[in-house]
Formats: structure tokens, C-alpha cells, sequence
């Protein structure tokens, strides 16, 4: 634009003395230094171009950058004063530790979250068990609490929601003061195991619970309470639940189990001993654990516990009583997320024993390769012909309201992976717990525990190991993708898990970008058994392989990478010190807070900050245009069109204050409505309100808005007389009535822009105007060699006359009126999500949860994960049933 | 180190509860502010709002464009262009050496009074493709100078028209010296008619810009003669012409005032103007016009405010029937989720 006008004004310039004719004689160019010469105009056009630059710098919104700034601190005071991210009992409020990632908050697109002290709060409760085709317990898991009101309840109360469930959680936490225990069943607890039916197998489950661990107990010397070391929380939790049970397991020796317990028979509480033959280990192949002991009567019993697809094979033939009851049970509890184990006992007779014993003694004492075969074939032998007594379902805790958190997330769009280090049971068991997973999603499972590989790792040859197990990765990758091919294209149902061996393969440069695909078209992704490098490699990958703004949340030092590599980290400030935390952008101390954080804080940072540059481009455009245009009747001799402390001070004083306060304050919809319909979510992550046609929209408006503020404020003020008094309009009565005019229009323009008045607003918006008003009566109340031209203009000349007043009015509406008359259309009859939610609100159509839920249900696309997702497809499988019968 | 969020609580009222505060130290305090649950006015787009919005303008704007264009109407201009008729048919072909000649160049012209002329009748000069707003020339002026004799040396801006063998010019700058220097006189049925000239400059500048202890010095003695000439005996701030003539016009088209008729002219009056045509506007091919005016509470003449609020009230009122017809017709879809981006192409699948 400069240049533009440089080239006419160099023309222009060289025209005034042409051949020695002086033209326009006014201006003396006979007798003119540089900057006007017209016999060295191509130079004047330079300087001029330089001039030009100054003046036109007025387009470029300097100060957006300081005022983005000030925003974006007040906006993270804003996130640190939530209370309703205030975690009451570690006494910890959300704590933005940068400032700078506000608005990517409001454009997540992946998630990647670890899970221990992230998603679960690492303490596994038994929760629920099956005896003899009988379920007991009455205790609620998470998700299931989360799909109970879902089911139940209607929308409406969603707020109050996070309180009932506040609630109920306190009440349980208070009966239950045992850790690693939330069993609750009148049925079987408080000694009244004795009068269920199956009394006699019930007392057999416990036993075992009591018996087939390798747990070390530790009795307080002064209060005889005792505590358990156990390998893996989950046989604490067996071993706790067993002596909530009233089978007391108090003493191991090397031989001996000593466990206090009830007799059935005589009802007294009495100790029994029981000697431990042999304890075969468990193992991730066997997926069983069994131990041989001798009760005091000299019986012998093996007592088994594993995973239920290897335990419901070893059955014998009487012993599968119940076992179509318990494989529904287990099924059900899976599907919760609970992790099961089925329990079996078998009555050894002597004889078998002792071969068993002489063959384990000899398969242990050889020393030659095949050792663990050996064994293995052994106790293959004498666990078989078991009799099934139930099953356990045991809870890895998760932290409060995470299924909620993660359904919402899931809602909004947003994708959810798990890089954990956790093993791959525990991760898919977690994977459910989170309704990740469900069970009729079709899980692709990329590991290298294939016979061939596990073979080859023995021998031991590096090279070959590698080369295999990439093949075998890259190929299985290849099969998944195939696999959702001829799905057609119907994703939805898709679940990746991989564990950290073979991503290592996955993450090399040739076969990472085919990976990427596979996973990002998977409904929920999970990572096993990773490091924490692959941890940071992965959220590189997802960050860089599809250029969307990446979240990465967790706990722990091992998840530091993770936080550092990712566009923004959150750090979880809980129980493992402060390395997440220290290396975090944002601190929270929930999980579950990271539904308001993104949804709510994210959503309204994203929203204003993208609105606010939007109306920076505009206001400066709209201000630096009518300086362009007044221009082309100077020949561009870039004279400005206002005093210079009015185009001083038009970012300082006349505009700033609105525009922050927009920034800082504006609210699309209220953060209830924000989370009641988390698509909303979607504008920030598809980039609605920021993309270039909005820009450009936004640009086009200020452009307009030049064009329509100057040219009928130069049509009124023509060469005819300004007032009664018979004055001519001159320069400063020009730009004093443009510079009125545009104060009112940039600043209602911003009052049509959004959508949230306060207080503040109102007086940020209208103090605008009137400290406009204010400083051109004080400006020019100033001694005129400070004021120039603005001496007295205002209280001499403006405001005596009608006509400014007039043009005022009219050029000000008439700027407006394309803008309204666009948003009227565009909210009418194309409203935007957050249109629509505040059709809805305006409607008061919000407390009719049916209509709610349609418009939510006809705009949602379907969410893949969460536990809406869960009830949808449990509708469908009905439905399916139904039709079928 | 977190203490500090909670103690820079934005400006939230309330050190009140610092018992809670203590027993509590982080939680963050709960204040509708703080919570951004502030009490809040949401206005939304609603069929009734844009409707009535349309007609409230179109109510305001059509009489008040009315109103205008009535005033503008009562106004009557004489517009008579002279600078081509003022030159003597044999220097036509040559006007710029005719104007830069000697002698006097006195012209006479005839103006006829279609209607009747209220008094103040204000008559003005005009002048086309003059660029009074060129950066040099605005520029080139000294506001103190022109204030008071003490800062009678303060030229630097003036360049070239700065001094005459080193004593400065007051008035100095190429405003001053470019000063109009044609004159008009005026006779009806061969009385003159007088022209006051006094009350033609702004107050502030007669009293405040223009120093009354300033007098011309050194003006137009340069080597090139400009415009007019200044009596030095009478002070700046009594020199109205100069006063009106420094105040630079907006756009290269502009009219300056140089008296009032203070008597009624009537229909049919034929007004004989005795003009000195001096001012050389034929170096850029600029238009001199004079021009006699009444004006109306809302100025002078021009129609365009009136048309203009008229139009805008008239499409106003247009868009208020169009939105009630369309809202009529086609009751808005509502929550039609076809419309929403991510449904048209469901993003990264």
C-alpha cells in the first residue's frame, strides 16, 4: 500500500516541475529539499515510501502483542482462582505455570495420559467376588456409579451431579476404613458366610484367598493390627479381604501358613496351621499360581488361582457346576474393568502327591536347558481336574470422577491414548475401567510374545532378534490396518494396544508414519510396558505426524519427557513428588479436573484470544484504512488524516481497554453449558474461530468499515459550509468528526461481537467513548502550540454543530449495519454450536432434558469411547438380540 | 512458591475472611468475580431484537433525512467559476504568462438571485485541485511565531520561505505566503454592496493562534512573490483573511469564507462583481469560484446527509420486513446439525 503510494507521489512530485515549468507554485518546488524534489523524485518516492511505512504502521497491531500478554496472565489468575479445581484434601488449586498456552488448551486434540497416580490412584480394592455361581458384593465401581446416573438421570441435574457423587463417595469411604478393601455384602460379611447355602465353599474361597498368596505379614507389636508386604497390590487386597472375612491370615513360616478363622461346625474362632508342601510360582505364560498345603487333618489340598482362560480348562468334570454362572460374572466384572481371577481347589491323594512331589524335586535339581519345560510339565500334571469355587474381581482404584472426566473428553472429541509402564493386563484392565475399552471392540494387539521370537530371544542372537521382531511388528501393523479396511471404514470399534517392545520397532523412522495411521484411526489407543523415552517419542510422533495440538498429562518423573515433548503438559501434583509438576505448563491435582481445564477454561481462553486478534486486525485496519484513503486525496504526499496524539493514543487510550476485557471476560456460553455439551470443544479443535476465512472475514469488515467511515463523512463534509455560522470544514474538523466516528464504531462493533456483558464490559466499552470525548475538550484546551490544529475544535467547532452530530449518528449505524445484518443471518439460520447452545439457553429449552438431548445426540458424532459410548452399543447389542429372536 | 496464587487474587475483593484464608491457605477464594459468574447480560440475536432494531433506525433515520434535506434544500448558492472568463480572450492560450504578467487584471461578472437571499448572505472563494493538505505545505508554518513576537525567529519549519537575507518572515511557511490574493467587489443596481470581513475567522484563532502583537514583517519581500500582501501595521490577529486561509483545508477542493452580505438579497437581483483576478491557479490547472451562500442550522448546501440518512432509513425499514417475512416463511432449524463444520467432513477420520 505504501508502495502504491510512493509511486504516485514520485509521479505526482516529478509533474510539479516539469521542463522548469513549476506547477503547483504553492508548494515552492523550485527550491525543496529531498523529501519533495521533483528533479530527484524516484529518491523523494523512497524517502517517501519510508514516510509512508511510519504512517501506515497504524495497520499492524502493535500493541496486540502486549495485550495478549495481559490477557493471558489474567486468564491463567483465572484458571488458578477456579474452586472448582481446587483439590480440598491435599489443598491444592490448579496453578498455571505458563501463561502462554491458554488458547492451545481450547484446541486439544490427543490426550496422551499415563495411568498409575494419573487415571488410577494405585490402590486396588477387592470389590466384588462370585462364589459358587452366586455374585456378592454390593460396592460400586466408578464407571459403574458414572453409567448409573447417566442411565437414570436425566441432564438436568449434571451439576449437581459431581456433588451427589461427592457424596456418596464420603459415605463409602467412611464405613470403609480398611485400604484396598471396598467389599460390602451383608450376605457374607460379618461372620454371616455361615448360613448362605454354599457356606462350605464359601469357607473353601476365603481359605484360599487366606492360603495361596505370597504374602509376608507384619504384626504391630502394641496393636496387634497387621499389615501386609506383598509383591503386587492386588494379593494384598486378597489377603485384606480374606481377613475382613474373618480368615485371619497372621503368620508365615517356611512351611506354615497360620490363619485364624471360623469353624463352620463349631462356630468359634479357632487357628489353624497349614503346612506348605509346595508354592508354584506364578508366571505371565502359566497365568496361574497354585500351592500345595496340608490342613491339620492331614488332607491334602492344592488351592489355584489365574486368569480365567486358563484356569476354566483345568476343570474337571464335577467340578463345573457353576461354571457357567461365574464365566458370566467374570465377563461382567471384565467388562467393568475389574481384574478376575478364577479359584479352584483340588483334593490331592498321597499317592499322586508323592509323584508329583519326586518328579517337581527332580524337574527343580536339573540343571540342563529346558529346566523351566520340565516344570512346567510337572505341574501341568496336578493342576487339572480342579473344582471350581469362584472368582474375585479386584478394582485398581481410579481416581475420582476419571470415567466422567474421560466419557466428556471423549464427548468433546478428543482423542484419549495411555502410555503406561504397566503391564499389558493391567493397562487393558485399565483400558475397560475407563470405558476405553469395550468388550465388543475389536482390540489389535501388536506385541512379540510370538512363539518363534520368544524362541529366537533364547538363543540370544541380537541381530536376528531385531530383523524378526521387526518384520513381525511391521506386519502386524499392516494386518491391523487391513483389518480396519474391511471394517469399512467403520473405525469406530477399534482398539490398539501395543506393548513397549514392539513399539520400539514401531517408533523407527520407516514403519513410525504407517504406525501413526493405524493408531490415530483406532477409537482408543494404549501403550504398554513403555519407557518413558518412548513415552516422549510417542508424543513426539502423535505431535509432529498430524500437526494437532497435543496434550500430555501425568504424574511422575517418568513421565517428564512425556510432559516437556507435548504441546502442553499437565502435571498431575500428587503423591510422586514434584519432577511432573516442575517440568508441567499446568499443575492440576485431579484427573478429573482436566475436563473443566479443557472444556470450560480452554474452550473460553481459545474463544477469546482467537476473537480478540481477529478484532485487533480489525480495529487497526479500520483505523489505518481511512489514513490510507484520505491519503489518495494528498497525493499521497502521506499527510495524516488526524492530529498526531489522536493516532498516538487510538491504541492506548480509545480501544485498548474493550478489547481486553474481551479477552479476559468474554464467555460464549456459561462454563455449565460448556460442559453440559462438550462438542463444543470441537470449534477450538477444527479452529472455526480462528481459521482464514474468519481472519479475512474479520479483515474485510475493518476494510468495509474504512471505506464506509470515510467516504460519507468527506461526502457530508464537502466544501460547503460546516455550520450556521457559514464556516468551511477544514482539516481538523475532517479528522475530528472521522476519528469520533471510528471511536464509536470500533468499540460497538466490539459491543455486537460478543456475547457476555457484565459490569465491565458496560464501562470498559462506553468509558471508551467518553474518554474520547474527554481528551479532545482537554487536548484542546491546551495552549495551541501543543494542540495544533486540535486547539478548541471540539468545544469550538464540533460540538456547536448539528452537523457533527449527525454525521456521527448516521456514519455509525450505517458502519454497523452489513455486520448486523450478517450476524442476524448467520444466527437465525446458520447458527455455530455455541449458537445454538445459546438458542437454547435463551429458549430455556435446557430444562427439557428430551429436546437437549436431541439436539446434543443429532450434532455429536458418534464418540467411540466412554461410557456413553458403552450404553449406546449395550443398546445396540439389545436391539440386536431382540431382532434375532 | 503456589502461595502466590492465591494471594494475586485479581483484584477480588476481601481480605475479610482471613481466618478461613489461614486455616485454608491455598483455596482459592470464591468471589462471583473470581469464578467468572459474574452477573451478566447475554444478548442474543433474536428474531424480535434484529426486527425491532431495524425499525428503531429506519424510525429515526427517514424524518431526520427528511429534516435534512430541507435544510438543505432552503439553502441558496450562487456558484459562479471565473477563472477561465476573467482572462482576456487573446492571453488564453497562454493563460499562466497572462497571470504572471503585470497590470491590473480586473474582470467584472453578473450573478443573478434565483430566490431570495436571507442575511448573513456569506461569500466565499473556491478553489479545485489545490492541495492544501499536502504534507510540505501543512507543514510549513510556525504556530509560535505567529503567537507571539517572542518567538518571531522560530522558523525552521518554514523552509524555503523562512527569511529574507537572514531577518525571518513573519508570517512565515508557504501557507502565509501562497495567501489568496483575489478580491471581489460587489454593487447591486449600481449601490455597492458592502462585504464585511470582519467574523469570518474562528474565535480561538482570532483571540488565542494569532498573537494581536504580531505584525507582518519581511512578507512576500522575498525573491518570489506568492499571494497576497499584508498591511504590517495591523496586527495577525486582525488579519481575518490570513486567519481563514492558514486553517488548511481538508480535500484539494475547498471553499474559504471571505465576507458576509449583511443585508437580504432578492429575487431577481442581479449582483455585479468587480473582480481582481491575481490568484494563478493556472499553473496546475486548479478552478476559482465564487460562490454566495445562506446557510440553514445545518450548514450549506449539500443534499447528500439528508439522501443518505433517507436511503439507509429506507433499507432499514426494507430489512425489517424482509427478517419478519423470512422469519414468517421459514421458522429458523433449529439445533440442524448439518450446518456444523465437523459434521460436513468429521475431522481426521
Amino acid at each position: 500500500m505504501a508502495f502504491i503510494g510512493s509511486v504516485i507521489f514520485g509521479v505526482t512530485t516529478r509533474q510539479d516541475l516539469k521542463d522548469g515549468v513549476i506547477k503547483r507554485w504553492y508548494l515552492r518546488p523550485d527550491s525543496s529539499r529531498i523529501f519533495f524534489d521533483p528533479k530527484r523524485a524516484p529518491l523523494a518516492a523512497v524517502y517517501h515510501f519510508l514516510t509512508a511505512i511510519m504512517l501506515y504502521s497504524y495497520f499492524i497491531p502493535i500493541s496486540l502483542y502486549v495485550s495478549i500478554e495481559i490477557v493471558k496472565v489474567l486468564q491463567s489468575i483465572f484458571i488458578n482462582q477456579d474452586i472448582h479445581m481446587y483439590y480440598e484434601e491435599a489443598d491444592k488449586p490448579a496453578r498455571a505455570r505458563t501463561s502462554n498456552l491458554n488458547e492451545e488448551l481450547g484446541q486439544v486434540d490427543t490426550i496422551l495420559s499415563d495411568k498409575t497416580g494419573t487415571l488410577t490412584c494405585n490402590s486396588m480394592e477387592f470389590i466384588k467376588c462370585s462364589i459358587a455361581g452366586t455374585a456378592y458384593g454390593r460396592g460400586v465401581t466408578e464407571v459403574e456409579m458414572a453409567m448409573g446416573r447417566r442411565k437414570g438421570s436425566s441432564l438436568v441435574f449434571q451439576t449437581n451431579e459431581n456433588d451427589d457423587m461427592e457424596f456418596s463417595k464420603e459415605a463409602i469411604t467412611e464405613e470403609s476404613t480398611v485400604k484396598g478393601f471396598n467389599f460390602r455384602d451383608e450376605r457374607i460379611m460379618k461372620g454371616n458366610w455361615v448360613t448362605e447355602m454354599n457356606a462350605n465353599m464359601i469357607q473353601k474361597f476365603f481359605r484360599l484367598l487366606a492360603v495361596c498368596h505370597t504374602v509376608i505379614p507384619e504384626v504391630d507389636e502394641d496393636t496387634e493390627k497387621i499389615t501386609y508386604e506383598a509383591e503386587s497390590p492386588d494379593e494384598a487386597a486378597f489377603v485384606i479381604a480374606a481377613r475382613e472375612l474373618g480368615f485371619e491370615f497372621f503368620n508365615r513360616t517356611q512351611t506354615t501358613i497360620a490363619v485364624r478363622e471360623l469353624d463352620l461346625v463349631t462356630g468359634k474362632r479357632v487357628e489353624r496351621l497349614y503346612k506348605i508342601l509346595n508354592v508354584l510360582e506364578f508366571n505371565s505364560t502359566r497365568k496361574r499360581m497354585s500351592v500345595i498345603v496340608q490342613d491339620e487333618d492331614g488332607k491334602l489340598l492344592l488351592f489355584c488361582k489365574g486368569a480365567d482362560n486358563v484356569m476354566f480348562e483345568r476343570l474337571s468334570k464335577n467340578g463345573r457346576e457353576f461354571e457357567e454362572e461365574t464365566r458370566d460374572h467374570v465377563h461382567e466384572y471384565a467388562d467393568a474393568g475389574l481384574r478376575t481371577l478364577i479359584l479352584a481347589y483340588r483334593e490331592l491323594d498321597e499317592k499322586e502327591y508323592k509323584v508329583f512331589n519326586e518328579k517337581i524335586s527332580e524337574a527343580k535339581s536339573s540343571v540342563s536347558v529346558d529346566r523351566e519345560s520340565l516344570i512346567e510339565e510337572v505341574t501341568e500334571k496336578v493342576e487339572k481336574d480342579l473344582t471350581l469355587l469362584g472368582a474375585t474381581a479386584v478394582e485398581d482404584k481410579l481416581q475420582n470422577g476419571v470415567p466422567d472426566c474421560i466419557d466428556k473428553l471423549a464427548q468433546a472429541g478428543i482423542k484419549i491414548w495411555v502410555l503406561t509402564g504397566d503391564k499389558m493386563e493391567t493397562a487393558i484392565n485399565i483400558g475397560f475401567a475407563c470405558s476405553l475399552l469395550r468388550q465388543d471392540m475389536k482390540q489389535i494387539i501388536i506385541n512379540l510374545e510370538t512363539p518363534e521370537i520368544l524362541s529366537l530371544e533364547k538363543t540370544g542372537e541380537k541381530d536376528a532378534i531385531t530383523k524378526v521382531s521387526k518384520e513381525n511388528v511391521l506386519a502386524q501393523i499392516i494386518n491391523g490396518k487391513t483389518q480396519l479396511k474391511y471394517s469399512g471404514g467403520n473405525s469406530d470399534a477399534f482398539a490398539l494396544i501395543i506393548d513397549g517392545k514392539s513399539l520400539a520397532y514401531a517408533l523407527d523412522d520407516d514403519v513410525k508414519h504407517i504406525f501413526l495411521e493405524l493408531a490415530v484411526s483406532c477409537a482408543s489407543v494404549i501403550c504398554c510396558r513403555s519407557s518413558p523415552k518412548q513415552k516422549a517419542l510417542v508424543t513426539r510422533l502423535v505431535k509432529s505426524g498430524n500437526g494437532k495440538t497435543t496434550l500430555a498429562i501425568g504424574d511422575g518423573a517418568n513421565d517428564v519427557g512425556m510432559l516437556q515433548e507435548a504441546d502442553i503438559g499437565v502435571g498431575i501434583s500428587g503423591v510422586e513428588g514434584m519432577q511432573a509438576v516442575m517440568s508441567s505448563d499446568i499443575a492440576i491435582a485431579q484427573f478429573r479436573y482436566l475436563e473443566r481445564l479443557l472444556l470450560v477454561h480452554g474452550h473460553w481462553c481459545y474463544r477469546r484470544i482467537s476473537t480478540m486478534i481477529c478484532y485487533f486486525f480489525y480495529k487497526n485496519i479500520t483505523f489505518g484504512f481511512t489514513l490510507f484513503l484520505y491519503e489518495t486525496y494528498t497525493t499521497f504526499s502521506s499527510t495524516p488524516a488526524y492530529n498526531d496524539w489522536f493516532l498516538s493514543l487510538y491504541n492506548v487510550f480509545f480501544s485498548s481497554l474493550p478489547v481486553i476485557a474481551l479477552g479476559v471476560f468474554d464467555q460464549d456460553v456459561s462454563a455449565r453449558y460448556c460442559l453440559k455439551f462438550p462438542l463444543l470443544y470441537q470449534e477450538g479443535v477444527q479452529n472455526v474461530l480462528f481459521s482464514w476465512r474468519r481472519i479475512l472475514g474479520w479483515m474485510f469488515n475493518g476494510f468495509y468499515s474504512a471505506i464506509i467511515v470515510f467516504y460519507l463523512c468527506k461526502s457530508s463534509l464537502q466544501s460547503q459550509a460546516f455550520n450556521h455560522d457559514g464556516k468551511t470544514a477544514g482539516r481538523e474538523i475532517l479528522g475530528g468528526t472521522m476519528y469520533t466516528c471510528i471511536v464509536w464504531v470500533v468499540n460497538l462493533q466490539l459491543a455486537l461481537a460478543i456475547s457476555y456483558f457484565t459490569l465491565i464490559q458496560h464501562i470498559v466499552i462506553w468509558s471508551s467513548i467518553v474518554v474520547w470525548y474527554f481528551f479532545i475538550t482537554v487536548y484542546g484546551e491546551l495552549p495551541s502550540n501543543i494542540s495544533t490544529g486540535a486547539y478548541k475544535v471540539f468545544v469550538e467547532a464540533l460540538a456547536p454543530s448539528l452537523s457533527y452530530w449527525l454525521i456521527t449518528l448516521f456514519v455509525v449505524v450505517t458502519t454497523l449495519m452489513p455486520y448486523f445484518i450478517y450476524s442476524a443471518l448467520q444466527m437465525s439460520f446458520f447458527p455455530m454450536y455455541h449458537g445454538m447452545i445459546q438458542w437454547l439457553r435463551y429458549e430455556g429449552q435446557c430444562n427439557d432434558p428430551e429436546y437437549c438431548d436431541m439436539v446434543r445426540q443429532r450434532s455429536i458424532r458418534p464418540t467411540t469411547v466412554g461410557f456413553t459410548a458403552r450404553l449406546e452399543a449395550k443398546k445396540r447389542s439389545v436391539r440386536r438380540s431382540e431382532s434375532e429372536s | 512458591m503456589s502461595s502466590n496464587t492465591a494471594s494475586s487474587s485479581a483484584g477480588a475483593a476481601g481480605s475479610g475472611d482471613s481466618s478461613a484464608a489461614r486455616k485454608n491457605s491455598k483455596r482459592p477464594k470464591y468471589s462471583k468475580f473470581t469464578q467468572q459468574e459474574l452477573p451478566a447480560c447475554k444478548p442474543i440475536l433474536t428474531p424480535g431484537w434484529v426486527i425491532s432494531t431495524f425499525l428503531i433506525v429506519s424510525v429515526i433515520f427517514i424524518p431526520l433525512g427528511v429534516i435534512s434535506l430541507f435544510a438543505s434544500q432552503d439553502v441558496v448558492e450562487i456558484v459562479d467559476r471565473y477563472d477561465t472568463e476573467c482572462i482576456p480572450t487573446p492571453a488564453r492560450t497562454n493563460k499562466i504568462a497572462y497571470i504572471q504578467g503585470g497590470g491590473d487584471k480586473v474582470c467584472t461578472r453578473e450573478l443573478k438571485v434565483p430566490k431570495r437571499m436571507k442575511q448573513p448572505v456569506y461569500v466565499y472563494y473556491q478553489l479545485e485541485n489545490f492541495y492544501q493538505n499536502h504534507r510540505r505545505y501543512v507543514k510549513s508554518r510556525s504556530d509560535s511565531q505567529l503567537r507571539s513576537p517572542k518567538y518571531e525567529n522560530q522558523i525552521s519549519a518554514c523552509k524555503p520561505e523562512d527569511d529574507v537575507g537572514g531577518q525571518p518572515i513573519v508570517p512565515c511557511g508557504l501557507i502565509a505566503w501562497s495567501l489568496f490574493n483575489d478580491t471581489y467587489a460587489l454593487s447591486r443596481n449600481n449601490v455597492s454592496l458592502a462585504v464585511n470581513k470582519k467574523g469570518i475567522a474562528w474565535n480561538s484563532d482570532k483571540e488565542h493562534k494569532f498573537g494581536n502583537k504580531v505584525f507582518p514583517k519581511n512578507f512576500q519581500k522575498g525573491n518570489l512573490t506568492g499571494g497576497a500582501t499584508l498591511d504590517p501595521k495591523i496586527p495577525l490577529s486582525e488579519q481575518e483573511d490570513l486567519i481563514v486561509w492558514m486553517r488548511t483545508a481538508a480535500l484539494p477542493t475547498f471553499r474559504k469564507l471571505y465576507g458576509k452580505i449583511e443585508s437580504d438579497l432578492e429575487i431577481g437581483d442581479t449582483i455585479l462583481v468587480t473582480l481582481k483576478n491575481n490568484y494563478n491557479t493556472y499553473s496546475f490547472n486548479g478552478k476559482k469560484k465564487l460562490v454566495l451562500s445562506t446557510t440553514s442550522w445545518l450548514g450549506g448546501k449539500n443534499d447528500f446527509l439528508g439522501i443518505a440518512y433517507l436511503t439507509v432509513g429506507g433499507i432499514c425499514f426494507f430489512l425489517a420486513l424482509a427478517f419478519t417475512i423470512m422469519y414468517l416463511v421459514k421458522p429458523r432449524r433449529l439445533g440442524d446439525p448439518s450446518y456444523l463444520s465437523w459434521n460436513r467432513n468429521p475431522g481426521g477420520r
